[in-house]
């Protein structure tokens, strides 16, 4: 009975957390007079963008995920592994990366200022749906991969028996598969780049580049109209949880996605032209990918020994924030690791981290001052944005423990105590690592509910590489941001490999 | 006394059983009968894992038939998962003697040790199951049923994996160890030869009914109309 206890307050807590600041939204809204014109271009613009993103991410993932299915060279795992690490690379990390390539001193422009063509503009539309394709692109290339490598061998086998020509090919098995998967995969980001914040606030801004997350802090932080901000929160939940829920009769998002090292048996391999279209694809696709990467390291190396006191403070921040969340988040995750717990959860995709950080900042405000409690809001939203991930990694493992030891559990009588400490957590060590790094490495590197209620003080590292970024002190964003995903990646690889060790098989 | 099953029914699904019957401490008794006919059913009813919908059940004149599992007279061994594969043996049986901690009280681990030893598997306290045989394996789980020290002890089917010869070895062992423990043993079985050499007495189950125990050797020898079509023509003497 205390499990279920627990189970409950856990979910008490999830729920009051949707509910609460929802409420304080709605009443706040009320107090509205109604949207300005830039309220409906912000709107328009975070259709138009998320619809592009989709498109442009989904167009390109075809070409990559068929010359990844059916080839193998060296590196193709490494590239594959690479197509999984954007869900944990810090988007401002990302961000300057793509700065240096494609910025308006970028590598690009200082090849192309030779031969006379025109500068790049990167900020605007183009610079974020170039962010959203960066994140994206492996992303839907994962997923389409995936349908890939589920097509069974027989087909293949039967279409080389049957001599079939790359027309009949793609009629019988490519199309009806890509039919199957490409709709989940675009809605799935047609969603993500919904709510789109720090991105946005980065490489869009302006009257003309606006999206509705952006246009909540705007009205926070410069206005300071929150009966605005309350209405817009509005407006993107409804958005968002349309479209979430459209999404999620479409499609899974792949988290862990074992088996990808897999190829495709084909005979057609031989044909010139598609080893030279596969070439170029893959090449591309891996030039896109690391360039910024690269990028990112070599001028961080230059500016991580440049770096401030305050940078470090903010480090130190960030690493509290992002094992506070984590704490939290399996807190949440082990009790909920159920069926309906899932259900539950799938409010903090709905839900966006800064109509929660709104709808916080209202409910806290006759209390106390909060911005004294920016990190600890932090800490709380980004458990709860990634309360899904982690359910979604546990459950399936949770609820087989469960079925497998329920009758020896009860037939020795096992306490809740010693079925957590013996048998679920041993047991469950693994995933249970692996969500850890991911929450861990997700909230180190958010960028978001943060920037509503940053002061100086209270900066984290994310946070600080913007403003850096925003005093042009590039060099110093660039050290900032190498020592980010650093931070990032080892936090995910030591909870990762914590759970690997000595994990019970 | 013994154990009294007094006009039970319980439904699992679409599946009736019913049983009414008494089994007197001390005996060992086999259940037999087709794939399907309750046997299994039958022990999740003695053990508590399956409701009763009507009737009662008593241990020595105690009504046990709304206890929980734990708290029961009743220890039982499944067909597999009788340990937890990730912790070794002794820890293991350590649960075994405390299910609310795990923990190891005083003489504990000379009680662990001493029940491996009746087992044959003196030093195994550190072992897992991944480095043990299955036979081994077996012997370890009866083990655990030592340690918990229950008087009735269900057996379901859990030597159904291991050949002929080592499954008559486990038989022989569950005999001593029951014999010795004043134990009163269900042991659901395919095999009449099972019953034959481990249960002087027999249940048979029939789409539901659990029919008294019996002579063991004279219902085989002479069995009944439905039991004879299970067991075969040939195997009428």
């Amino acid at each position: 009975m205390a499990s279920r206890l627990v189970s409950i307050i856990a979910a008490l807590t999830v729920a009051g957390l949707v509910i609460g600041p929802v409420t304080a939204v709605i009443l706040r809204a009320e107090a509205f007079g109604g949207f300005r014109p830039a309220d409906w271009q912000a709107l328009r613009f975070t259709l138009l963008q998320a619809t592009l993103s989709a498109l442009l991410s989904v167009l390109f993932a075809i070409p990559v995920a068929r010359a990844l299915a059916r080839r193998s060279f060296p590196g193709r795992g490494f590239l594959v592994a690479l197509l999984g690490a954007p869900f944990i690379l810090p988007v401002i990390v990302a961000v300057l990366g793509l700065l240096a390539v494609f910025g308006q001193s970028g590598l690009l422009n200082r090849l192309l200022a030779p031969l006379g063509l025109p500068e790049l503009q990167i900020y605007g539309l183009q610079g974020v749906l170039l962010a959203h394709v960066f994140f994206n692109l492996p992303l839907a290339t994962r997923l389409i991969l995936q349908g890939w490598l589920a097509i069974p061998a027989e087909h293949f086998r039967l279409a080389a028996t049957l001599g079939m020509g790359r027309r009949a090919m793609w009629r019988s098995i490519e199309y009806p598969m890509l039919r199957r998967i490409v709709p989940g995969a675009f809605a799935v980001i047609f969603v993500i780049c919904l709510s789109s914040f720090a991105v946005a606030l980065t490489l869009g801004g302006g009257p003309r580049a606006t999206t509705l997350e952006l246009a909540i802090y705007q009205s926070m932080r410069f206005d300071f109209d929150l009966a605005r901000a309350a209405a817009l929160g509005l407006l993107q939940l409804g958005l968002a949880l349309t479209a979430g829920l459209i999404a999620l009769r479409m499609t899974q998002v792949p988290v862990a996605s074992r088996g990808l090292d897999r190829r495709v048996p084909r005979w057609d391999r031989t044909d010139p032209t598609a080893i030279c279209t596969d070439a170029l694809w893959i090449g591309l696709a891996a030039l896109f990918l690391l360039t910024p990467l690269a990028m990112v390291l070599l001028n961080g190396l230059a500016g991580i020994t440049t770096l401030g006191a305050s940078v470090w403070q903010a480090a130190g921040h960030s690493i509290l924030v992002a094992l506070g969340s984590t704490a939290l988040c399996l807190l949440w995750a082990l009790p909920l690791a159920t069926r309906w717990g899932e259900w539950l959860g799938l409010a903090g995709i709905a839900l966006s981290p800064l109509v929660l950080g709104i709808g916080l900042f209202l409910i806290v405000r006759p209390f106390a001052n909060p911005f004294d409690l920016a990190l600890y809001v932090t800490a709380t939203v980004n458990a709860f944005v990634s309360l899904p991930f982690v359910l979604r990694i546990l459950r399936p493992d949770a609820e087989t423990i469960r079925t497998d030891y329920s009758r020896l559990r009860s037939a020795l009588g096992l306490s809740g105590w010693a079925w957590l400490r013996w048998v679920l957590l041993p047991r469950l060590k693994r995933p249970l690592g692996f969500a850890a790094g991911l929450t861990a490495a997700l909230s180190m590197g958010d960028l978001g509910v943060i920037a509503l209620f940053a002061d100086p003080d209270h900066a984290t590292l994310p946070l600080k590489v913007y403003q850096l970024m925003g005093a042009y002190r590039m060099e110093q964003a660039a050290g900032a941001a190498l020592l980010l995903l650093c931070l990032s990646l080892g936090l995910f690889w030591m909870f990762d490999r914590g759970g690997r060790v000595g994990s019970a098989d | 006394m013994g154990l009294q099953i007094d006009h039970v029914h319980a439904r699992s699904g679409t599946f009736e059983l019913a049983a009414d019957l008494t089994i007197s401490a001390g005996t060992r008794v086999a259940v037999i009968g087709a794939s399907g006919s309750g046997k299994s059913t039958l022990l999740d009813v003695i053990a508590g894992f399956l409701p009763v919908e009507s009737g009662n059940i008593r241990w020595a004149g105690q009504d046990i038939t709304h206890m929980s599992p734990a708290d029961r007279p009743v220890s039982i061994l499944f067909q597999d998962t009788n340990l937890f594969p990730h912790l070794s043996i002794g820890q293991n049986l350590a649960l075994a003697l405390n299910p609310r901690t795990g923990r190891l009280g005083t003489g504990d681990a000379d009680r662990i040790a001493d029940s491996l030893t009746r087992v044959g598997l003196p030093s195994f306290a550190d072992r897992r199951l991944s480095q043990m045989s299955g036979g081994q394996q077996s012997r370890a789980a009866l083990a655990r049923v030592l340690l918990q020290a229950r008087p009735v002890l269900l057996l379901d089917e859990p030597f159904a994996a291991l050949g002929p010869a080592l499954k008559a070895e486990m038989l022989d062992l569950v005999s001593q160890v029951a014999e010795a423990e004043g134990m009163t043993v269900l042991l659901v079985s395919h095999d009449p030869q099972d019953a034959r050499r481990f249960a002087p007495q027999t249940i048979v189950v029939e789409a539901g009914q659990v029919h008294p125990p019996q002579e063991t050797v004279k219902l085989l020898d002479n069995p009944p109309p439905g039991l004879r079509a299970y067991l075969g023509e040939g195997h009428a003497p």
